[in-house]
């Protein structure tokens, strides 16, 4: 039998959320869900694993923290002290004070930008990529399952199509996978 | 799940379902741009060029073109350029904060405020660049190593962080607008079929699929982008009022500025998305998407930072006279009874009475007074920031150095140029993106459109349990 993706596409995102939860509480895989917003809950039905970039985030925004003070100790204290209104030059914690606006505005930026670029790289969005969506309408009002034969080798294909059947799709494909 | 309730108005008004919100916010885009909108863009491209010409002058002449003088070494560029910082602010509020809050209200405001806070950012930041008179070494101010002995920027100087709160929000505000427009674009993509259209959306869009991972990831991106930027806001304008508190001139150095110039932000930024969504919604007939109950939500965010401006006034003078200083009275009573008491007092009237007649229901969802209102704000928070800078620097140290400042043409020039660059931009962003976050507007279509709330067939409160949003 040769590989296969089928495509079962819903009117609506409820009834595609129910169809999944009928086929994967029937040991089937759902490998995908294409959907023209965000689904809440379908994550925890197909199998989603939670995203990790809040922590890249907060990685991000530690490297931006430790950049600007050591950037800052070294243009201020090290390389040029300047006097100011004689204020401590010589030492970065007593001058510390006015140092901080700017360590938390270049923390910011880093985390915001670091997780930014991780998120379209991830995600595989980058400028001039492809679309890669099976079908155009499901950035419209159409939803999407996608379900690979390879992964439910477990679940004979008359059952298979039977279970899908029953989701009450309006339209589906089959692909073979080459 | 989000439970809402049944007599809580629907935000999304009228028989809509997911197409019809595509259709909606899609069609302008689509169709022919309507008689107006060529109008309105070239009147603004003869302000914007009358403007650029004035930039281009002031830039071969000096700074003298300006009305500055000896003792008024800041007027109208750093009124402008606050008076812009402030617009800016409201666009990442509302994304960010209302995004935290959950407010589902920010869907039918949050993308054209977002990019009104981009361009009017833009805006803010060419008034310290041409103030600088040598615009081409408007890099100087960045830390860059040089050959000048390596002589660093002052880390020390309000300036400074003035030019890296600015430039870390202009920056973080962009890539905050582009995430969320992405996945439109992607829906404009795979609908528009002239070739060109397609090939652009195609690019602007980034290849986005909307597969379940990648929507897993956009909404982690927005929470942790609105959780960066919701500190960032508040940060930047105090960082703004700082340019003037850390100062020593009476007037200038005192403490409540920081609180005091971020609710005055909000305040001018909620009013400027009101003057602009309001004309949006009409042309482009966005009426069921935003209607009174918004107008009226944002109304009452008006009604609170306006009155924390007005309670911020009033302590500023309470506070000049009980400090016992002689200067700081001065400079105070100054601002209401000398030369310029007319500043002072339609500063007065338009941010501290007006706002006040919000408490009127019937104002506060009238479309019309609320437009009305929303100019007469834009208009008073220009003032403050006119009030506190020009009559704090007029009376010098020495009564012989007092003088009295009058812009001159260039000056009126180069504000109504910038004027004509935002709604250049502005036009263009109503032209060709999507004014509305499409998607997001279907995640609140089954709890809280109008159809859906009353049952859509399946009687009252059938969505509210079977649906997952």
């Amino acid at each position: 039998m040769a590989d296969k993706v089928i495509f079962a596409m819903y009117d609506d995102d409820d009834k595609l959320m129910d169809g999944a939860k009928h086929l994967v509480a029937n040991k089937v895989k759902v490998s995908d869900v294409y959907s023209p917003m965000p689904l809440h809950g379908i994550d925890a039905i197909i199998g989603v694993e939670h995203t990790r970039l809040a922590i890249t985030a907060f990685l991000y925004g530690l490297t931006g923290t430790m950049l600007a003070i050591i950037g800052i100790r070294y243009m201020m204290i090290i390389d040029w002290p300047m006097n100011i209104g004689g204020k401590p030059n010589f030492s970065l914690r007593e001058n510390m004070l006015s140092f901080v606006p700017i360590f938390f505005e270049f923390t910011v930026l880093c985390a915001a930008h670091g997780m930014a670029i991780t998120y379209l790289i991830r995600n595989k969005t980058l400028p001039g990529m492809p679309p890669r969506n099976p079908d155009p309408r499901t950035t419209d009002d159409k939803f999407i399952m996608e379900i690979k034969t390879s992964e439910n080798s477990h679940v004979p294909e008359k059952d298979l199509s039977k279970l899908i059947k029953d989701t009450g799709f309006i339209e589906i494909e089959e692909k073979n996978i080459l | 799940m989000h439970k809402e309730s049944d007599i809580r108005l629907p935000l999304i008004l009228g028989d809509k379902s997911y197409k019809d919100i595509t259709d909606d916010i899609i069609r302008p885009i689509e169709a022919k741009a309507p008689k107006l909108w060529y109008l309105l863009f070239t009147i603004s491209i003869i302000i914007a060029l009358w403007g650029i010409g004035c930039i281009v002058y002031l830039l071969g002449t000096g700074v003298g073109v300006w009305g500055l003088n000896k003792t008024v070494g800041w007027a109208w560029d750093i009124t402008n350029f606050v008076w812009w910082v402030g617009i800016g602010h409201a666009g990442t509020l509302i994304s960010a904060v209302l995004l935290l809050f959950r407010q589902k209200w920010r869907f039918a405001i949050n993308r054209a405020a977002e990019a009104m806070t981009i361009f009017a950012v833009f805006m803010a930041g060419l008034f310290p660049l041409i103030h600088m008179g040598r615009l081409w070494l408007g890099y100087w101010v960045f830390p860059l190593p040089n050959q000048f002995g390596s002589l660093w920027v002052n880390f020390n100087s309000p300036l400074l962080w003035d030019v890296f709160a600015i430039s870390t929000y202009l920056s973080v505000s962009l890539v905050f607008w582009y995430i969320g427009l992405i996945p439109d674009f992607a829906t404009i993509r795979d609908r528009v079929t002239k070739p060109i259209f397609k090939k652009a959306y195609r690019i602007l869009s980034f290849g986005w699929t909307g597969d379940a991972k990648a929507w897993n990831r956009f909404e982690q991106v927005s929470l942790v982008l609105a959780g960066l930027a919701t500190p960032l806001v508040f940060s930047v304008h105090s960082i703004v009022s700082f340019d003037f508190a850390t100062s020593v001139i009476p007037g200038w150095h005192t403490t409540i500025f920081p609180p005091y110039f971020v609710s005055g932000a909000v305040f001018s930024g909620f009013a400027m998305v009101q003057t602009l969504m309001l004309i949006l919604r009409k042309a482009y007939k966005l009426e069921a998407y935003l209607h009174v109950k918004h107008i009226e939500y944002m109304n009452i965010v008006i009604i609170v930072t306006g009155s924390i401006v007005g309670v911020a006034y009033i302590t500023e003078l309470f506070v000049s006279w009980y400090s016992g200083v002689e200067y700081e009275s001065y400079a105070f009573l100054n601002r209401a009874t000398g030369p310029y008491w007319w500043s002072y007092w339609a500063m007065m009237t338009c941010n501290v009475i007006s706002p006040q007649l919000f408490w009127f229901k019937k104002l506060r969802t009238s479309l019309m007074f609320s437009f009305f209102m929303s100019i007469i704000i834009n208009i008073g928070m220009w003032f403050e920031r006119f009030v506190i800078i020009v009559t704090s620097l007029h009376r010098d140290y020495v009564p012989s150095s007092w003088t009295y400042f009058h812009p001159t043409w260039v000056d009126i020039g180069v504000y109504m140029g910038t004027l004509g660059i935002f709604f250049v931009f502005y036009l263009l962003f109503s032209r060709y993106f999507p004014v509305l976050p499409i998607a997001e507007l279907k995640t609140i279509l089954k709890s809280s459109g109008k159809n859906y709330k009353e049952g859509y067939g399946k009687g009252k409160g059938y969505w509210d349990k079977h649906s997952a949003h």
